[in-house]
């Protein structure tokens, strides 16, 4: 049922242009990256006579890649969850979902499952395109996977939080506002706490839990808090739309 | 285990203190269209949604074919069909689109979703919109897609709410058959302002006003309170009203501003011959003689007015 709900906010994402804009204009975002990073890794390495200054190709593409895909994810999961609820609500198909034979945990799991797949393809289309390094060098494949692991992750509670705003509202443009205050915030505490590693503002902190990943390393606790992250607000969103049926 | 496809058992809503909907109990049977009366604001729409899980009820419960909504809202669920007041359309799906997508969500088998949707798309008549998007079609359309929506499932009981607002005459007639013929072997809820829309398709009838069950009972009740005893005649040259009291079976008779005669007799008997005779033999100039039927409106006037007194 989760699928099935899933597949509706996916029909409905391609529907309109909006999907297929949104994935190419990012995709040509990355893509001028790529070659960029490229370019700038035969100039960088040209320059570097000691073997120490020296790093691998992987590194060096995929850390300017994941590092852009990371900020500009940033802006568009807002924009792509705004609509998930709050349209739902200003156009009154709400009903429609509450009256089928589904539960509100499947609602909101399967909205938040389509939005990551949508979003999941635009990784794998990094990593792909990351992947056709291959040809020309022998890269570290490991290094492309925990970042893409990092990012889908990351992804995940980026969408997490972008329901739960959009069930707060109806209208779609304060929901996506409202997100992406609120992730600017969890970026930024980084900023402002990352020098005291005991502080425990600081580790609530996105970025610091995406470094580890984007250094090629998977940290359990990382993965955790990502998770903890995006049930935590799945949770407030269900619990918020059974207000609605219970004071209506 | 009873027949009873939808049960409300002491349904109460409360909104800040004020009941919406206050003590509402009804069963349903199969096979059986229900139709809900009342003014705007009168807790119709309310007591729809909470027939349908979309609000939970504040006392009170709802059992679907036996199984309560509260407690398995899922199974209570996948028995009901339900179109809200506001049709809840995704607009920039097509129509095979959406109804396939409906189908899904109401749990039909894969296999048997194409059949489902040509199904509901036949007798809505949608078939030639299928590749038309929602957005596109016109109010009637859209609203005949709300309609396929909740029969897709073929599902024990279907509730819609004000099915009929916005089609054309032949449109409504078309939905009207349609709820009759899924009334046969399903049991229909419906809401309407409507009154002779309720007579063609209603079996039962429930008239609610303020929250309350005013009226809960058969068409028929309805229809014997609404004809009455009584005729209507028009004389070319009346007599004195003793005169017509004199003809036997008359109760009472009165004349109306119109010209005509109001004549009222006791429940039994058929005086129509006898005042059909008399104005022939005295020759009043008989032109009209009908029973004299008080609106449905009348009626409906009547019982939600009661109820104002009464508070």
């Amino acid at each position: 049922m989760i699928i099935n709900v899933a597949r509706k906010e996916l029909k409905s994402v391609f529907a309109s242009p909006m999907g297929w804009v949104i994935l190419s204009l990012l995709m040509f975002a990355f893509g001028t990256q790529y070659l960029n990073a490229v370019n700038d890794y035969f100039a960088v390495m040209s320059g570097a006579m000691r073997p120490a200054e020296r790093t691998g190709v992987t590194q060096f593409v995929g850390q300017s890649v994941y590092g852009l895909a990371s900020f500009i994810m940033l802006f568009a999961v807002p924009l792509l969850s705004m609509r998930l609820i709050s349209e739902e609500r200003r156009s009154q198909t709400l009903p429609f979902l509450f009256s089928a034979p589904i539960s509100l945990t499947e609602i909101v799991v399967g909205k938040f499952v389509g939005l990551v797949t949508f979003l999941g393809i635009l990784i794998l289309f990094i990593g792909a395109m990351l992947s056709t390094l291959n040809i020309w060098a022998d890269i570290d494949f490991g290094f492309l996977l925990t970042n893409s692991l990092g990012l889908l992750l990351m992804v995940a509670g980026f969408s997490a939080l972008g329901i739960y705003f959009s069930s707060l509202t109806q209208q779609p443009v304060i929901a996506a506002i409202l997100t992406f205050i609120a992730l600017f915030a969890l970026m930024m505490l980084d900023r402002f706490f990352g020098d005291d590693p005991t502080n425990v503002l600081g580790s609530l902190s996105l970025t610091r839990h995406f470094q580890s990943f984007a250094s090629g390393l998977i940290d359990s606790a990382d993965i955790v808090y990502f998770i903890l992250f995006a049930v935590t607000f799945l949770t407030l969103t269900v619990r918020r739309l059974d207000a609605d049926r219970l004071r209506g | 285990m009873n027949n009873f496809t939808v049960e409300a058992i002491e349904l109460t809503r409360l909104y800040g203190g004020r009941e919406a909907v206050s003590n509402v109990n009804f069963t349903l049977s199969k096979g059986e269209v229900l139709g809900f009366l009342g003014p705007n604001g009168a807790g119709k729409s309310t007591t729809m949604k909470m027939l349908t899980g979309n609000l939970a009820p504040s006392h009170g419960s709802v059992k679907i074919c036996g199984i309560d909504m509260i407690e398995n809202p899922k199974e209570a669920k996948a028995l009901i069909g339900y179109l809200p007041e506001m049709r809840p359309l995704y607009k920039e799906l097509t129509v095979d689109e959406y109804l396939t997508m409906a189908a899904r969500l109401h749990r039909v088998s894969a296999k048997h979703i194409k059949k489902a949707v040509e199904n509901a798309k036949e007798r809505c008549g949608l078939t030639h919109m299928s590749k038309r998007l929602i957005e596109n079609l016109s109010n009637g359309y859209q609203q005949r897609v709300g309609i396929a929506q909740a029969i897709i499932h073929s599902p024990m009981v279907v509730i819609l709410d004000e099915p009929t607002v916005g089609l054309d005459p032949i449109q409504i007639r078309d939905i009207r058959t349609l709820i009759r013929e899924v009334g046969t072997d399903h049991s229909v809820i419906i809401s309407t302002h409507i009154l002779p829309e309720v007579e063609m398709v209603c079996d039962q009838v429930q008239i609610i006003d303020k929250g309350k069950l005013v009226f809960n009972g058969s068409i028929d009740v309805l229809k014997r309170q609404r004809v009455g005893n009584k005729l209507l005649i028009g004389l070319r040259n009346p007599p004195a009203i003793e005169e017509i009291l004199r003809i036997s079976g008359v109760s009472e008779a009165e004349s109306l501003a119109n010209g005509l005669i109001r004549v009222r007799y006791a429940e039994n008997a058929e005086p129509a011959e006898a005042i059909v005779q008399t104005a022939v033999q005295q020759g009043w100039g008989l032109h009209q003689i009908a029973p004299d039927q008080t609106s449905l409106e009348d009626v409906f006037m009547q019982l939600t007015y009661q109820e104002q007194v009464a508070v």
